[in-house]
């Protein structure tokens, strides 16, 4: 495997999409190989950062206004109902 | 059923469905952080991710007896919060092929060459103190362009499958995979030049 064919590989390796055969071929490939080792490691970690931080907050009044807007909503479909 | 127990989010849809608005706001109250958080991201602006998310649970709620339940309340509440960010950036012509391409060499897959990334024997997440790390993710998905911001939340943030995106992105499975691969590597290569500052 040269290291192009694994960069166009490497998301779906990140991903655990491919077959068992080419995952063999791309781990015997890093042993060998510290730049390709590198860019699977980095885009790894750069899918855990994001994944891992929820970075903004509903600010208090937006959370209470979402709340009553629903349950008039609730209210009136209730009412209708009956 | 014990009560103690912290209900799933089917048990919640179903009890809702049957109109017991207890579920429903349970369900609100464990979603809308995270939604709120990705409309920000996709849209960029705090009031314009404010008006989607209330939509969004109003449409839920609207609609939750329509709800299959093939995919997760998860899936289904993100989907209906994308669709609402993508109409309102169509509305606004804002959804265009801008494409991250730049002198860089790429692979027969369109794959970009690696520039010189150092190792991160040390996690970012390690290095960078909260705040920072904070400012260097967000500053790294504000400057992606949106057709691959979306891909890349809706994706690793959030977790969908690539069939799931490119339905809600009207794309073909390859096309959301080409975007996402641009979107790591471009976002990776953002944050390797702020930890080498």
């Amino acid at each position: 495997m040269r290291c192009r064919d694994l960069l166009d590989a490497i998301s779906d390796y990140v991903d655990g999409e491919l077959d068992e055969s080419l995952c063999a071929d791309i781990e015997e490939h890093l042993k060998g190989c510290n730049p390709c080792r590198v860019e699977v490691d980095t885009v790894k970690k750069t899918v855990t950062l994001f994944k891992d931080h929820l970075p903004y907050e509903i600010p208090l009044a937006v959370q209470d206004r979402l709340h009553r807007v629903l349950r008039e909503r609730w209210r009136k479909k209730r009412n209708s109902a009956r | 059923m014990d009560s103690s127990r912290e209900r799933s989010d089917v048990e919640l849809v179903k009890l809702a469905k049957g109109e017991d608005f207890s579920a429903f706001e349970e369900l609100v109250h464990r979603h809308s952080g995270r939604i709120y958080s990705l409309l920000y991201r996709l849209l960029r602006n705090r009031e314009d991710a404010e008006d989607l998310l209330q939509q969004t649970f109003l449409s839920a709620f609207e609609n939750l007896v329509r709800f299959r339940e093939e995919a997760s309340f998860r899936t289904w509440i993100t989907r209906i919060a994308t669709n609402f960010a993508l109409m309102k950036f169509r509305k606004e012509g804002k959804i265009q092929m801008v494409s991250l391409d730049d002198p860089q060499s790429y692979t027969e897959e369109g794959v970009p060459l690696p520039r010189e990334i150092g190792d991160w024997s040390v996690n970012p997440g390690v290095v960078l103190e909260r705040k920072e790390l904070i400012e260097t993710l967000e500053g790294a998905i504000a400057a992606l362009p949106p057709i691959y911001r979306y891909v890349f939340l809706l994706r690793d943030v959030e977790g969908l499958s690539n069939k799931e995106v490119a339905g809600i992105m009207e794309l073909s499975v390859s096309a959301v995979k080409s975007r996402l691969m641009r979107a790591r590597l471009y976002l990776r290569d953002l944050i390797s030049h702020r930890l080498k500052e």
